[in-house]
């Protein structure tokens, strides 16, 4: 993507333009005034707080290190190595691996049978658009606060609608086997509205007259969308499974105030794994080497994604 | 994609079954907000045996308390000056590298335009702990510019790509007459460039706004003061005071994500516009 507009013609113009008759030749314009002062500042602010920090990462994921001091205790790879020995990283990449299953088995399909009611017009549906929207504006704190409220045993209403049936109230987020199943429904909650704005996005950009076609040539209402709709909607289901799995892949403020990625490590994301291990303890060499991995899988996946699902755009 | 036929039967099964599955989607949503809100009106044995309906006592003490504490105003001014900080910085610096990349051909533009883009790849958490040191060791640790000059370093990637993408739709006749007419690059930056671009810089400025607005990570490793806390810390700390007091949390929460719904409801085009910008970028 970066490398198309990149390459995009740049404005050839600006040098095969008749000389102006201004005394003020082309390279008194102001040009390189231009480069000199403008790129900097973003160039400078990217490679120092962006760029510099990752390569640390891969050095500092050398050491030993509290942070404090220089680095000294050189220990080579076995940072690494605590971290592939840690059940908990393992539990937290299967967690993220969960989450992707869910957003492509739940929330990608309820978006876009959403997007698909509620492209057309009718009384309600622009209200409707932006109630699904606005969990996706809300803070990730937030969304976790108010649900931890909602999984809560003793006042929340998920406990309350099981005692109405009689039942003793379950505590959700503090059970191993229902913790992480309560994070994946916060989760769609909060998402689903963000996909469905894509898929709503693209239908509103789409050649009415394909669609018409088909209708004309007889196809059933079914039909159309099977072979139509959907096959114009790919590069926009691509882009939102690009999203959902970059998403996954960063997800920590909603685990934090719903589980803190507990109980025994069982809801943890490979952020909040980073964060209760490496930054909540300045294990700085460990906690570089996860980030370093984060890095890895998040690098690899984009570039491979993009060459082999995204090349024609 | 069409309307239904007009001929339709007036209880047609299916809109009946869109209906229903639409409004039990609606109620999905909303119930969890709503109960936030009426939450924060109950006390607490109320919340208790009736978590659902609306409260039978109103108890607008829990709010006022919030409202007239030093506290709550505190943490929204934090988020603020934060949020302002990285939305003005973002705006200066990427509309400036933006107006670089689209009008002025150099050697190596499109390899630091790619150097640039690298930052769409990877999360602020990837190199969180390198940056801490990184802040620590500039002296900037425990400041507003801690928490705002990384969340601008790493907004930078797709504020630049969308501003530049818009500014290269700027008519060339228009910057050539400009030149010939005396004006300088600067000047045309400043006089037509951004006055063109102001819904664009709307856009860039609301997804800033919202992503430093909503941070957590960030703040919670740059931050140690209390005092200096934007909300979504400062109300991970209150729950933590007032753990099982869930009435007040609820009504804390329903405070601190007021300003986000009422920006939402002024400003939704805007920000539905910004947050879905990256896949129009395609």
């Amino acid at each position: 993507m970066a490398r198309r507009i990149a390459s995009s013609p740049s404005l050839d113009l600006v040098e095969a333009a008749p000389a102006p008759v201004v005394v003020r030749g082309p390279a008194w314009d102001g040009r390189y005034t231009v480069l000199i002062l403008f790129l900097p500042p973003a160039l400078l602010l990217f490679t120092v707080f962006v760029v510099v920090p990752i390569g640390e990462a891969a050095w500092y994921s050398a050491f030993s290190w509290n942070g404090f001091g220089k680095p000294t205790n050189w220990i080579g790879l076995d940072n690494y190595r605590f971290v592939l020995e840690t059940r908990a990283f393992w539990l937290a990449l299967r967690n993220n691996g969960l989450i992707i299953a869910v957003s492509l088995l739940v929330q990608l399909p309820l978006a876009l049978t959403l997007a698909l009611m509620l492209a057309e017009r009718f009384r309600g549906a622009v209200a409707l658009r932006m109630l699904f929207f606005m969990p996706y504006i809300l803070a990730e704190i937030a969304t976790g606060l108010i649900f931890s409220f909602v999984y809560d045993g003793d006042y929340g209403l998920v406990a309350s609608i099981w005692r109405f049936f009689g039942a003793e109230a379950p505590h959700l987020l503090a059970s191993t086997d229902t913790a992480m199943l309560a994070i994946l429904i916060v989760i769609v909650w909060k998402y689903f509205g963000f996909h469905m704005m894509l898929f709503i996005a693209a239908l509103q950009g789409l050649d009415k007259n394909l669609v018409e076609a088909a209708r004309i040539d007889g196809a059933t209402r079914g039909q159309v969308l099977r072979h139509v709709v959907i096959p114009l909607l790919y590069p926009t289901i691509r882009l939102s499974v690009f999203f959902a799995i970059i998403g996954s892949l960063q997800l920590f403020d909603l685990v934090m105030p719903l589980t803190r990625g507990g109980p025994a490590d069982s809801s943890n994301t490979l952020v909040s794994f980073l964060y209760n291990n490496g930054i909540s303890r300045m294990r700085v060499g460990y906690g570089s080497a996860v980030g370093v991995i984060l890095f890895t899988i998040c690098v690899t996946f984009a570039f491979t994604y993009k060459r082999w699902f995204m090349r024609d755009e | 994609m069409n309307s239904v036929e007009t001929t339709r039967p007036p209880l047609d099964p299916v809109v009946l079954y869109k209906a229903l599955f639409l409004a039990a989607i609606a109620a999905f949503v909303l119930v969890p907000l709503l109960a936030t809100v009426l939450g924060g009106f109950k006390s607490l044995g109320e919340l208790r045996v009736n978590p659902f309906g609306l409260p039978q006592h109103w108890e607008w003490q829990n709010y006022a308390d919030i409202l007239f504490s030093k506290r709550y105003w505190q943490l929204l001014r934090n988020s603020l000056v934060i949020s302002t900080l990285a939305v003005t910085l973002t705006l200066i610096v990427a509309s400036m590298a933006a107006f670089a990349f689209a009008h002025v051909r150099f050697f190596g533009s499109s390899m630091l335009l790619s150097y640039l883009t690298l930052g769409l790849l990877f999360p602020a958490a990837t190199a969180v702990l390198p940056l801490f040191i990184k802040v620590r060791d500039l002296g900037l640790l425990d400041t507003y510019f801690g928490v705002a000059l990384p969340q601008v370093a790493f907004s930078l990637a797709m504020s630049v790509l969308l501003l530049r993408r818009f500014f290269k739709d700027i008519p060339y006749e228009l910057l050539e007459a400009a030149l010939v007419d005396g004006c300088s690059y600067i000047k045309f930056f400043r006089y037509v460039t951004l006055p063109l671009s102001r819904p664009i810089l709307a856009t860039v400025g609301t997804i800033t706004f919202v992503n430093s607005w909503n941070a957590y990570l960030l703040p919670l490793v740059m931050l140690n003061t209390d005092e200096l806390y934007p909300w979504p810390l400062g109300i991970m700390v209150y729950q933590g005071e007032y753990s099982s007091e869930w009435h007040l949390i609820l009504a804390f929460i329903t405070l601190t994500i007021l300003p986000t719904i009422i920006l939402f409801i002024f400003a939704q085009r805007h920000i539905v516009a910004g947050l879905t910008a990256g896949a129009v970028k395609g």
